[in-house]
């Protein structure tokens, strides 16, 4: 049985040689992890074969079932994410996110912060916590929020300058330089992914002089590179609504969306859905598949596992 | 009294000097909303003004297009009131923008889906025809102050080419007829942008507050009972000469004010009882913490009670029977608590969450769903106030506004 996902597999592992299959996994996760991560420009290149793992020696008494292959799905969606950049036809980017998955660690709210040097107040990607129950009967759900990327996104007409369109690839786009900053779109999207950079500093009212290094970073959002800076006339992106762009200039360079590269649940997914053989495309065909608000009619190209 | 007033005045000045400094110099750092409560205190104020400015006009259409004789005297006050309503409206968005020096982009890279693209262009026009109508209102009187100094005469000369001769009956029928097309079209425009303006709110699908078709009608009845009030206060108690002619028409103005307020209340019923009435949905959980929430005071205090029963009380038991000191005071009360009106329509919509659950996913300041305007923002607002009294104020001392005359003349 090959499966598409690198832990339940695990699982099977932990038990027998704790230790050695342990490192055997950690080793093999933080390679892709870190390779997508802090090789920053370099994409991985996935091989065309799932990449095979050793099994550790199992025990006389350990599970019945037969050697099992497996393949973390980051190396999967790598593979899938390059077959599309290079079919020829645009493809149909979606997000799929399985909250059985996610344990609420935010940890792809921060590496979208850290990917996008968001300042305080921008947040792209922000886990919606709720407590269901009540104690000692309690527990929690998780439910990561990115940009939907509408296809029939109501932040779009809005815009009086038309700062902001729907890409053929799906992504939601906002020009920048363009944006004049009304936060129109800001009170017509339904899921309130967007936000507004007031211009502040993570460093403001803090002892110490001047700016820490990563806040006078220039971001890539759009693939182009802007330096904030406050003031009389400000430099965008202050001033102007932001929110995720699924980190299209990563995508551009071949690499997965930041968040999906750092979800330690491996419960965030991203790829083509106009390709029968990815992953996403698997992921969505379920039957426990939704999406926020459906009867809003925006078509969200975010899917929700549930 | 009068003393008081540049008090008051130069007050008033002075802390929207400091807005205005505050807002270039920090931004919207100061500013108490944030990105799940977008717009705040300025896009209040602006509907607020915008709503003043079509009533004013409207109510000088009544002169211009309608031919009610009555209202005469007031109309070019009116006109003079809707341009610079129109002017503080114009500048309470321009300072809640994120970016003001790219406003002109609304003209450069239009996008005509947007209802607040058609605004601002609607604006403009209207902004236009407001300073054409007031041209041909008021050239008439203009050949007798071509030989004096300063600013008037300066004025008078190049608006009517330093003619020196009295315009002729005919002349003046003539632009009395360019008027009444100019109002005729003014109308429309005036409905077009006011109720554009409540459509701007009524068409976004992410607010349930506000996706109600009675919007554009609301905003209309607004605009007219908050724009007729306000003239009706300015005519009451600045009106130079307290004639028997003025006792006529502040009753008759009076009683105008009476009927709107009724007929928005009426509407305001509709608004709140239809949603409300049978306790479940999404809506009535917002209005009800509108009504009973935090803010209560908001609805309660400074809209029923200041907005609409004082007033009402002061119309009925003395304004309407012949001390008009009261029917000014009544409009008065209603002209300025209908910023209540005004922000009750924006905010309650905003602070209410649309995921749940999202007010726990983020820590940031701007990331609640609770808003209270800072005292920037109201200075900010001063300041537009204060814009507006001192351009009314220097017109109506440069221009023939009342009666064909200046102010120093009549008073
Ligand atoms: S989620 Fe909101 S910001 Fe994103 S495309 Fe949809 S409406 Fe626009
Ligand atoms: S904030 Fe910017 S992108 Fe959003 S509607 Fe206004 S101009 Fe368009």
């Amino acid at each position: 049985m090959k499966t598409a996902f690198g832990f339940p597999n695990l699982a099977v592992e932990v038990g027998m040689s704790e230790v050695e299959s342990r490192r055997a996994f950690l080793e093999k996760v933080a390679s892709t992890v870190f390779a997508g991560m802090v090789l920053g420009g370099q994409p991985v290149k996935a091989g065309a074969e799932p990449a095979k793992v050793e099994l550790p020696p199992r025990p006389p008494d350990g599970p019945i079932l037969p050697e099992l292959e497996y393949e973390d799905v980051l190396l999967r969606m790598q593979r899938d994410l390059e077959r599309a950049l290079n079919k020829g036809t645009t493809p149909k980017w979606v997000m799929v996110i399985d909250t059985r998955k996610c344990v609420g660690c935010h940890a792809c709210t921060i590496s979208c912060a850290v990917e996008n040097k968001l300042p305080p107040g921008v947040v792209y990607r922000p886990v919606v916590e709720e407590q269901v129950g009540v104690y000692p009967q309690v527990t929690w759900k998780f439910l990561p929020r990115p940009c939907m990327q509408c296809d029939n996104p109501p932040c779009v007409p809005v815009c009086p300058v038309g700062a902001t369109w729907k890409r053929e690839d799906g992504i939601v786009e906002i020009d920048y330089d363009a944006c004049i900053g009304c936060r129109y779109c800001l009170v017509s999207c339904p899921y309130q992914a967007r936000t507004f950079d007031f211009g502040e500093n993570w460093t403001q009212n803090t002892p110490g002089q001047g700016q820490m290094p990563y806040e006078e970073l220039p971001t890539f959002e759009w693939g182009e590179v802007h330096v904030r800076k406050e003031g009389v006339i400000p430099n965008s992106p202050v001033g102007n609504a932001r929110k995720c762009s699924f980190c299209l200039h990563r995508i551009e360079h071949g690499l997965l969306p930041q968040c999906v590269t750092t979800c330690i649940g491996r419960a965030t997914f991203f790829g083509d859905a106009s390709d029968p053989e990815s992953l996403v495309f698997q992921l969505i065909h379920q039957p426990n598949v939704m999406r926020l608000k459906e009867e809003l009619g925006t078509e969200p190209r975010v899917y929700y596992l549930v | 009294m009068r003393v008081w007033g540049w008090i008051l005045y130069g007050v008033l000045a002075a802390i929207g000097l400091g807005g205005f400094f505050l807002r270039f110099a920090t931004g919207h750092q100061l500013a108490g909303y944030g990105s799940y409560v977008p717009w705040g205190l300025w896009v209040a104020a602006y509907i607020y003004f915008i709503g003043l400015s079509a009533g004013a006009f409207l109510l000088s259409a009544l002169v211009y297009v309608f031919g009610v004789r009555k209202l005469e005297p007031i109309a070019p006050l009116a006109l003079v009131v809707a341009l610079a309503s129109l002017l503080m409206a114009l500048v309470t968005i321009w300072f809640d923008l994120g970016h003001m020096e790219r406003f002109y982009y609304v003209y450069l890279r239009p996008n005509f889906r947007s209802m607040m693209a058609w605004m601002v262009w609607l604006y403009t026009a209207y902004g236009l025809l407001l300073l054409a109508e007031l041209y041909y209102a008021l050239r008439r009187h203009l050949p007798r102050y071509v030989d004096r100094g300063g600013i008037t005469g300066f004025l008078a000369r190049l608006l009517v080419k330093g003619r020196k001769t009295p315009f002729t009956q005919e002349e003046i029928h003539r632009d009395e007829g360019i008027i009444k097309v100019l109002g005729t079209i003014g109308v429309p425009l005036a409905i077009a942008f006011h109720g554009g303006v409540g459509a701007l709110f009524g068409t976004v699908v992410a607010q349930d507050l506000w996706h109600s078709p009675i919007y554009p009608i609301l905003f209309l009845t607004g605009a007219l009972l908050s724009g007729g009030a306000l003239i009706t206060a300015v005519y009451v108690f600045f009106w130079p000469r307290k004639d028997e002619e003025w006792r006529e028409l502040s009753l008759f103005l009076g009683r105008i004010v009476l009927g709107l307020i009724l007929f928005d209340l009426l509407l305001e019923w509709a608004e709140y009882s239809i949603p409300m009435w049978y306790g479940v949905g999404p809506e009535f959980k917002a209005l009800w913490s509108t009504l009973f929430g935090r803010f209560w005071y908001v609805y309660w205090v400074f809209h029923i009670l200041i907005g609409v029963v004082v007033p009402i009380g002061l119309l009925l038991a003395w304004g309407l029977r012949g001390r008009v000191k009261a029917i000014g005071l009544a409009s008065f009360l209603v002209a300025i608590t209908f910023l209540a009106i005004r922000l009750n329509l924006v905010i309650p919509s905003l602070v209410h969450p649309k995921l749940e659950g999202l007010m726990n996913a983020y820590r940031d300041h701007r990331l609640v769903f609770a808003y209270l305007p800072t005292w920037f923002e109201w200075s900010v607002v001063v300041f537009s106030v204060a814009l507006g009294f001192t351009v009314t104020y220097v017109l109506v001392r440069i221009l023939p506004v009342i009666e064909g005359k200046l102010l120093k003349e009549v008073a």
